[in-house]
């Protein structure tokens, strides 16, 4: 009788989480609708952002451009330094006082408010950049993908340093039987069995970064037009949305919401791929 | 004591006063004293935690990789200290087979054939790697049964076979002694039988070291036997004589079931 209880619970349970979803998809896509049918496809390959009356044109080619080159930017600053430190914490330094150490505080700073970012960003990192000459007032492209970077590297250390804890025992003692130094298990064993785990957690790491608001949308400079160098200023397509949100009405509204549609859609193939993979590593 | 443990003339392995711990005063071996003659199969036995596997793996140094334990006496091959060898040479001549085989899954069989050299940095021309392949094969008795499947990955062969490999891998470097450590406890009866006749044949050429939980397998195979209880080495001599006519109590009782 219980059993049946629970078992009913949790079929209600997941039943409200598959309406959210549902619905919430339904209504990002009723409210893009207006955008999609004043511009069509075209809304995807436009770069004109013209709120003015009787002029108005939206396109989100200039956001989608902005939130792919700040991630990228973001991974490969991530890449060399989440690799080396998942490796010093799950292999090299395995089992150290000192690993544990830095995976704690690695864990940690998984764990702070992007808003708390942002802030160190522009108190701290902005300044940074314009003491450098990048640009004059340190807003921009780069700004927010190095504010990225330092998000997301110890997100994709933590996932990577679990995936190269996976790699079994048993090889690193067979490698080790055979002469191998601490190295040579890294090179030969750790890193080719470790390697799509590896490559899925920077994956999902992309899509962390593809999706991030607060810290990228107080840093990036908020200007609508495509960025033609990493020192300009540009929005991706999260942070318009957060910075225009709160004024916008009519097709400008609808074109927002179809930019969160088309953020909704990557982020999910993203991080449905990532989850596929790691599936898959597992 | 002299009718407990059997003196070997000349022995390949020297193990002298050896004692291990894991934990600070807690002794996972202790004081075992005892030769291993060449070109034979010496089993060791005794229940599960009598501490079999710390003492084979303190013989290629492999209790290395464990930060806290502690190691006290000494292991000679053929009259060298080991602890004074590096790691590196004594695990090429001291080779090593799992409970569990593991060949390496990113590795063809013949990568996996000669991955020792390969971990090693060892270059070797084209010929002589495909020399040492066919005789590490041929000597297991796989080489048949690979011969036209070379380039693919190991862990399509069935468990005997992996097992297999994995003595094959260990042969390639050409060790006075191989070290197994219930090799065949993963293996199907048929698969055991083979690995079986397979490790008396290589005692022609290798001296062979063999950690076994299965008492049979021991009567069947070794030429000496140890038997190990709660970290000492409680009796060690001629197979037959061991299972025949034990001394110890704990020995007959072993060999009777009592425990195990
Ligand atoms: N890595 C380890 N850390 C601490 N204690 C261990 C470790 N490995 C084995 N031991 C302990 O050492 C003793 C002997 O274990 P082991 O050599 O594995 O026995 P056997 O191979 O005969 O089953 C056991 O009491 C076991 O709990
Ligand atoms: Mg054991």
């Amino acid at each position: 009788m219980s059993e049946k209880i629970t078992k009913i619970i949790l079929f209600i349970a997941s039943f409200i989480i598959v309406i959210i979803s549902a619905g919430m998809v339904l209504s990002l896509m009723s409210g893009a609708a207006p955008a999609f049918k004043e511009f069509g496809f075209k809304f995807i390959i436009s770069t004109e952002w013209n709120p003015t009356e009787g002029k108005e044109q939206y396109g989100a080619l200039q956001f989608i451009a902005g939130t792919i080159i700040t991630s990228i930017i973001a991974i490969i600053i991530c890449l060399p330094l989440a690799f080396s430190t998942s490796l010093f914490i799950g292999e090299y330094f395995r089992g150290t006082k000192l690993a544990k150490i830095i995976g704690t505080m690695v864990d940690m700073l998984a764990g702070i408010p992007s808003i708390v970012y942002g802030l160190w960003g522009f108190y701290v990192l902005r300044p940074l950049i314009v003491d450098l000459g990048f640009n004059a007032q340190g807003f921009g492209i780069i700004t927010a993908g190095i504010i990225l970077a330092i998000m997301i590297i110890p997100y994709a250390t933590s996932i990577s340093t679990e995936i190269i804890k996976m790699v079994s025992n048993e090889l690193k003692e067979a490698a080790y039987s055979l002469g191998a130094t601490q190295k040579d298990v890294i090179m030969a064993v750790v890193i080719p069995e470790a390697r799509s785990g590896i490559f899925t957690s920077y994956i999902l790491a992309f899509g962390r970064a593809i999706g991030e608001t607060m810290a990228v949308t107080m840093l990036i400079g908020n200007t609508n037009i495509i960025p033609k160098s990493i020192f300009d200023t540009g929005n991706t397509m999260a942070s318009v949305i957060a910075n225009q949100f709160g004024e916008a009405d009519g097709l400008k509204l609808s074109s927002l919401i179809a930019i969160g549609l088309i953020l909704f859609v990557i982020t999910g193939l993203i991080n449905g791929l990532g989850k596929i993979m790691i599936k898959q590593f597992n | 004591m002299k009718d407990l443990i059997i003196k070997i003339e000349n022995p390949v392995l020297d193990i002298k006063n050896l004692s291990i711990s894991y934990n600070k005063g807690k002794y996972a071996v202790t004081n075992v004293n005892a030769g291993v003659k060449k070109n034979s199969v010496t089993a060791i036995m005794g229940p599960s935690g009598c501490g079999k596997s710390t003492l084979l793996r303190a013989i290629n140094r492999m209790h290395e990789l464990y930060p806290n334990i502690e190691v006290k006496g000494k292991i000679f091959l053929n009259n060298n200290d080991i602890f004074l060898m590096s790691s590196i040479e004594i695990r090429r001549k001291i080779g090593m087979v799992f409970q569990r085989p593991n060949p390496f899954p990113t590795m063809s069989i013949y990568d996996n054939v000669i991955a020792g050299y390969k971990l090693n940095g060892i270059r070797l021309k084209k010929n002589k790697k495909d020399e040492i392949v066919e005789k590490s094969l041929k000597d297991v008795v796989l080489w048949n049964e690979v011969k036209n499947s070379l380039k693919k990955k190991g862990t399509f062969l069935s468990g005997g076979q992996q097992q297999r490999l994995c003595i094959a891998r260990a042969l390639a470097f050409k060790p006075d002694v191989i070290l197994l450590d219930e090799p065949t406890s993963a293996l199907d009866p048929i698969a055991t039988k083979k690995v079986e006749q397979l490790l008396i044949k290589l005692k022609e050429n290798y001296t062979i070291l063999l950690v076994t939980h299965n008492m049979s397998q021991a009567a069947r195979m070794s030429d000496y036997s140890m038997f190990m209880y709660l970290g000492e080495l409680v009796e060690y001599g001629k197979t037959k004589k061991l299972f025949i006519n034990p001394v110890d109590k704990r020995t007959e009782e072993y060999l009777t079931g009592k425990f195990s």
